[in-house]
Order: structure tokens, then C-alpha cells, then sequence
């Protein structure tokens, strides 16, 4: 077979390229260059030597002991993707996309940003290779994501207002896109999630899974064994594609998407978009075939979370795609089992999870009891927490 | 009988440089939206594109937002946008109408059953910004059986490759995005445009109409001196914004324009 040009642009029906025209020759030539640099062992070098010595990378797994005592069952480690520098997941997409950036020639980046972590990873790659970066941020995540935005600014970003539509990631995303859009000659977009158009879905989760493999050698050397379970929070659904990647041949492994159910599932205030048939049902936004939440006409549904990053009105579409094949299933846990998750993992563990983890803690406390001690349960802990405290603070004042 | 997609170019066959008017269905309200496009046929349209609203509308600037906003804040659906093109035709309006949205509602309408209710209304087709001809074949069929043109558009970053599959696909006619960036109104025009325009007429034999960022009546002359048609969008959602009286302010406008694409040669 001759070498490969174009990768698959969709994970079953899932995926595709719905943009407008401008952007359809940008797609074609970012998926060029990211074949070209894939497979490219200068570039998969330079990664790594940054994911080492910049990110920190290994990041730990470690066995939250005194958790996994307090739900008296399967035993819990966790991912410390918290422990990466800028303190998420993001930055591993951050920078393979900034280096990709800059091998393109193009010396500005526009990126979205929700709770702000993916803000904060482009901010920080930017500044690391020297590239121009416009964050685009709604108004509502600026105000309970303040930390992040000083932060963003701080690293040399230019943050952009968001006064569009619900002034969330959603409309961060438009607003990025529109920009893209009328800079594209320039201006590479660095997508934060496995989401989006062709080849972005492919692209993030290559740069994230990352987090499965190393997960794979060290739960190895811990316990012997792979693990019964991973878990994660699904917003766009990076951090949970980078951790299922590596295992999804292992079929005895059970992967476990966590979404946001806000206020409960009932009360219509969520962001599950698998969990509420009266919203969530295929469709199409911004440039991807998947599943999204929408009223009965097709217009994009508000999402509700007490965690900005998981506040998205679709799911990335190879989640779609791996719940269709009952390859990994996906639950929901509300505001309140967050918050509760988020200050037991506080006071058992002596660690701070953002909120969007807390999601994915939630559900592993829920599992833990009802599993046998030799079992284990890994938790992808995707970012840390201190961006969230005046919102957890604040909800637990109301409490 | 005609095939309903010859009506639409139809639309290109005056003589003069076809003006092309977008307004939003719903905007600033039912009614009123109704009467602007009548005002608009009987000013001298040939043809006009009747926006379906959509909460994201990503190749819109701020102008085509906020009407979508406020056309969705009164209660604008897809279905109502059909009832809108019956209406019209009741009320004698004989342009092609094409209606132009994005590609979720019509999704979630249904590909078969839009396509359907569209023919029976009377609308003579679609313009789908964010659906590609790669993605495009389930509509593209459905749009075949009812007799309806899928307009397909093409932008400056456009490929030949891309110019000569859209040229392939064409039906109706093409649009052509005078530039790289978003609906709204500009000062000037690209400096580029008469080069892409000559790069898609090379391999396009559809009429071609240029549309983004055109807002005064020389820019329209200009782009007519080029082109076949000219669409005017954001403009007429700003006349119709600003006026007192908005369905006179858009005849009026259209009435201008029309009258100086009048006053320019064909290409």
C-alpha cells in the first residue's frame, strides 16, 4: 500500500467535515501536515523531549489509599494529569498542535476556552515557541473562571470577550471559528478537544493518549494486571479519549465516559447529552457529526454544569461512535455529586481536582463499593482544582 | 413545464447583473419579513434567499446574528420558514426563492421530508453554508427528486481541485464568497476578487454570484461588472434595523440597487 495521505475522516457515521467553504482547503492542509510531522521522528522527538522536561511527563499514577478505604472496595488509582505543567491534560494537545503550528508557518493561534485550562495550555505553549495567541472566553466562564483569565494574560495571551449566545464554550468556539475563518492564511486554530471538524478528533486524540499509554506501563508495575475500569469526565471528551485509546483492544476493560448532569437529568439544567433523549440525538455542530444536544427544530440546546469545562452542547464524535458499539458506556454525575467528590478527594487525598474531575470521582466512589477488593479502578484526574474555588467555595456556602 | 432549477437561472438571464437579496425569515418580525422580500420582488429582484434562522450561526457576522436572534426569539422554526415561502408564493411573489441555513435544522427537519415540504411550498432550493459537497449527497439526491438546486458556494482559499468539483456538482448556480472572513459589511472590496472570480468562471459554467461584505451601490456595480449576480445580506438586515418604517426602507433600498446594476455591463 502506498503511504498513507489522507487518514479516515470519520469514526463510523460519526465525524466529517461540516464547515463553511473557506476552511475545507485549511482542513485538508492541517491534515497533511499533521500526517507529514506524525510521522516524522524530528518532530515526535521534540514533543517528547518537551512532554519530559516541560510538561513533566510521566505524569503519576497513584493509589489513592485512604479513598479507596473510605468506599471500602475496588482499589482506586489515579492519573494525575493534575500534576502536568498549567495544570490539565490540555497542555499535551497545546503543544503538539502549537509545534504543528509553527511547522506550518503560521505564527498566530486562536484557541476557545471554557473552565480556561485549554486557555491557559495554549497561553503557555504559545509563549513557550514564541506564537502570537488569541483566547476567545464567554463572559459567564470569565467571571467563575476569573484565576484563568488573569492567567491567560499573564502568559502574553490577548483574551476575547465572548458576548454571543449563551456566552459559554459554545459561543467561545463560534467566535474562534469566525476568526479562523477571516485569518486563515495566518492563523492556525488550536482546537482544546477531540471535537470539530476533520482531522481535528483524530489529531487531539493522538496527542492525548499519551496519558493511556503511560497509564498502561504503570498500572502494570503496580498491581501485575490491567485494571477492571477507567474512568472519565466527557466534556468535548479529550481527557477521556486519551486515556481509553490505549485500552479499547482490551476489551475486558470496562471504559466509563462521565457527563455532566447538572442539576439532574430531569431538571432539563445538564450537559449529558447521552443521557436525555428528548435533547440529545445526532446532529451537526461546528463542523462534526455527533451527538448534540438540540430542541425538536434543530437549534442548539443551553447546557448547565456547575463545571465550565464540561458545559458543551455536543460530545466528541469517536465517544459516539465507541457507545454506539457498546465499547464504552457513559453515566452522569450531578453538581452536587461533584462538589461532594471534590472535597472527599480534598480531604482523603490531600488533592484538589478541578471540578470537571471531580465528575469522573464521583463515579468512581459509586462503582468502588460495589466491586471486590482485588479489583482496580483507575481515574483519569484530568486537572487541578484551584481555578474552581471560588465556584466550590461558593456552592458550598449555598449548600 | 420548467424545471424549477432553470428557474433559478432564470434569474441570471435580465440582461444586467442579477441582484440577489439575503434577509432573514422572522426578522424583525413574521410578517414584516414577508412584506420586505415582497418589497424586494416587486423592486426588481430576480431572485431572493430567505434565511432559516439557527442559534450558531458561524459564517455570520454580528448583523445576520442578531436577526437570527431575534427571528428565533419570535418564534421562528424551520416549518414556519416553509409556511413563509407558501405564503409568498399566495401572495404572488414569482422570483426564485432559495432558502439559506445551516445545516442542523435541516438535519433535524429531515433531509427527505425538507426537500419535500420545500418543493410542495413553492422554494426552488437551498444554499447550506457549512455543508460541503462531500458531505452534501444525501441532500443533493433528495433535492434532485424535488426538482430543488443546491447551491454550492466557493472562497478565495478555494482549490482548483475543490473549483472543479463544486463546477461538477453545480446546480442553480454558484456562490462565490467574495472574501475570507464573515458576513457583514466592508469599506472596500478584496483586491482579489476579479482573480478568483476568473479562476472559478474557468471551470464553472453556472452562473456565478458573489456575495459577503458587498454593501453600497458601487460596490454592487463593481461586483455586477465581474460577476452574475450580486447578493446583498447584512445591508438590507441593517436598513430594515434602522427604519421607521422597515418594508418601505428595504423596497426602497432594493429599488436603488437594482437600478444601478441597471447601469452596469454584463461581464
Amino acid at each position: 500500500m502506498n503511504a498513507t495521505t489522507t487518514l479516515p475522516g470519520k469514526f463510523g457515521a460519526y465525524g466529517g467535515q461540516f464547515v463553511p467553504e473557506v476552511l475545507m482547503p485549511a482542513l485538508a492542509e492541517l491534515e497533511r501536515a499533521y500526517i507529514s510531522a506524525r510521522d516524522e521522528s524530528a518532530f515526535q522527538g521534540e514533543l517528547q523531549q518537551l512532554l519530559i522536561t516541560y510538561v513533566g511527563r510521566p505524569t503519576p499514577l497513584s493509589l489513592a489509599a485512604r479513598l479507596t478505604a473510605h468506599c471500602g472496595g475496588a482499589r482506586i488509582y489515579l492519573k494525575r494529569e493534575d500534576l502536568a505543567h498549567s495544570g490539565a491534560h490540555k497542555i499535551n494537545n497545546a503543544l503538539g498542535q502549537a509545534l504543528l503550528a509553527r511547522r506550518m508557518g503560521k505564527g498566530r493561534i486562536v484557541a476557545e476556552t471554557g473552565a480556561g485550562q485549554h486557555g491557559v495550555a495554549t497561553a503557555t505553549a504559545c509563549a513557550l515557541l514564541g506564537l502570537r495567541c488569541v483566547v476567545y472566553m464567554g463572559t459567564v466562564d470569565m467571571a467563575r473562571q476569573a484565576p484563568n483569565v488573569a492567567r491567560m494574560q499573564l502568559l502574553g495571551a490577548e483574551v476575547q470577550v465572548v458576548e454571543s449566545g449563551s456566552q459559554t464554550l459554545k459561543d467561545a468556539i463560534n467566535e474562534a471559528i469566525r476568526d479562523w475563518v477571516a485569518n486563515v492564511k495566518d492563523t492556525h486554530y488550536l482546537l482544546g478537544s477531540a471535537l470539530g471538524p476533520h482531522p481535528y478528533p483524530t489529531m487531539v486524540r493522538d496527542f492525548q493518549a499519551t496519558i493511556g499509554r503511560e497509564t498502561r506501563g504503570q498500572i502494570m508495575a503496580a498491581e501485575g494486571a490491567l485494571p477492571e475500569t477507567i474512568i472519565a469526565c466527557v466534556g468535548g471528551g479529550s481527557n477521556a479519549i486519551g486515556i481509553f485509546h490505549e485500552f479499547i483492544a482490551d476489551e475486558s476493560i470496562e471504559l466509563i465516559g462521565v457527563e455532566a448532569a447538572g442539576a439532574g437529568i430531569t431538571s432539563g439544567k445538564h450537559a449529558a447529552r447521552f443521557a436525555d433523549e428528548d435533547v440529545g440525538r445526532p446532529g451537526v455542530l461546528h463542523g462534526c457529526y455527533t451527538y448534540v444536544m438540540q430542541d425538536a427544530d434543530g437549534q442548539i440546546a443551553l447546557t448547565h454544569s456547575v463545571s465550565a469545562g464540561l458545559v458543551y452542547a455536543a460530545v466528541g464524535p469517536e465517544h459516539t461512535r465507541l457507545r454506539e458499539l457498546q465499547r464504552a458506556f457513559y453515566t452522569h454525575a450531578t453538581d452536587n455529586e461533584a462538589l461532594h467528590a471534590f472535597q472527599l478527594l480534598c480531604e482523603q487525598e490531600g488533592i484538589i481536582p478541578a471540578l470537571e474531575s471531580a465528575h469522573a470521582v464521583a463515579e468512581a466512589t459509586k462503582r468502588a463499593a460495589r466491586m471486590s477488593p482485588e479489583s482496580v479502578i483507575i481515574v483519569n484526574l484530568s486537572g487541578r482544582g484551584d481555578k474552581d474555588l471560588d465556584t466550590v467555595l461558593g456552592a458550598l456556602r449555598e449548600a | 413545464m420548467t424545471d424549477p432549477v432553470d428557474l433559478v437561472s432564470g434569474a441570471f438571464t435580465k440582461g444586467r447583473p442579477a441582484f440577489m437579496p439575503y434577509f432573514t425569515l422572522g426578522y424583525p418580525d413574521y410578517e414584516r419579513s414577508l412584506q420586505i422580500v415582497q418589497a424586494c420582488a416587486a423592486a426588481g429582484a430576480d431572485l431572493m434567499e430567505l434565511g432559516i434562522p439557527f442559534s450558531d450561526p458561524l459564517a455570520d457576522g454580528p448583523t445576520i446574528q442578531h436577526s437570527t436572534q431575534v427571528a428565533l426569539a419570535n418564534g421562528m422554526t424551520v416549518a414556519r420558514c416553509l409556511t413563509a415561502v407558501a405564503e409568498l408564493r399566495a401572495r404572488g411573489v414569482a422570483i426564485p426563492l432559495m432558502l439559506m441555513g445551516y445545516y442542523n435544522p435541516i438535519l433535524a427537519h429531515g433531509e427527505a421530508r425538507i426537500a419535500r415540504e420545500a418543493a410542495a411550498a413553492g422554494a426552488n432550493g437551498f444554499i447550506i453554508p457549512d455543508l460541503p459537497p462531500e458531505e452534501a449527497s444525501t441532500l443533493e439526491e433528495h433535492c434532485q427528486r424535488g426538482g430543488l438546486a443546491l447551491a454550492y458556494l466557493l472562497a478565495p482559499t478555494s482549490t482548483e481541485a475543490r473549483i472543479k468539483l463544486v463546477a461538477q456538482k453545480a446546480s442553480g448556480f454558484v456562490y462565490l464568497v467574495s472574501l475570507t472572513g464573515v458576513t457583514g459589511a466592508r469599506s472596500e472590496l478584496p483586491s482579489a476578487l476579479s482573480d478568483f472570480v476568473a479562476r472559478a468562471r474557468r471551470h464553472v459554467s453556472h452562473p456565478l454570484a458573489v456575495g459577503f461584505g458587498i454593501s453600497t451601490l458601487e460596490q454592487a456595480q463593481q461586483v455586477g461588472g465581474l460577476a452574475d449576480g450580486v447578493i446583498v445580506g447584512s445591508k438590507l438586515i441593517s436598513v430594515a434595523g434602522e427604519a421607521n418604517d422597515p418594508v418601505k426602507a428595504c423596497g426602497a433600498f432594493a429599488r436603488q440597487m437594482v437600478a444601478a446594476l441597471k447601469d452596469t455591463d454584463p461581464h
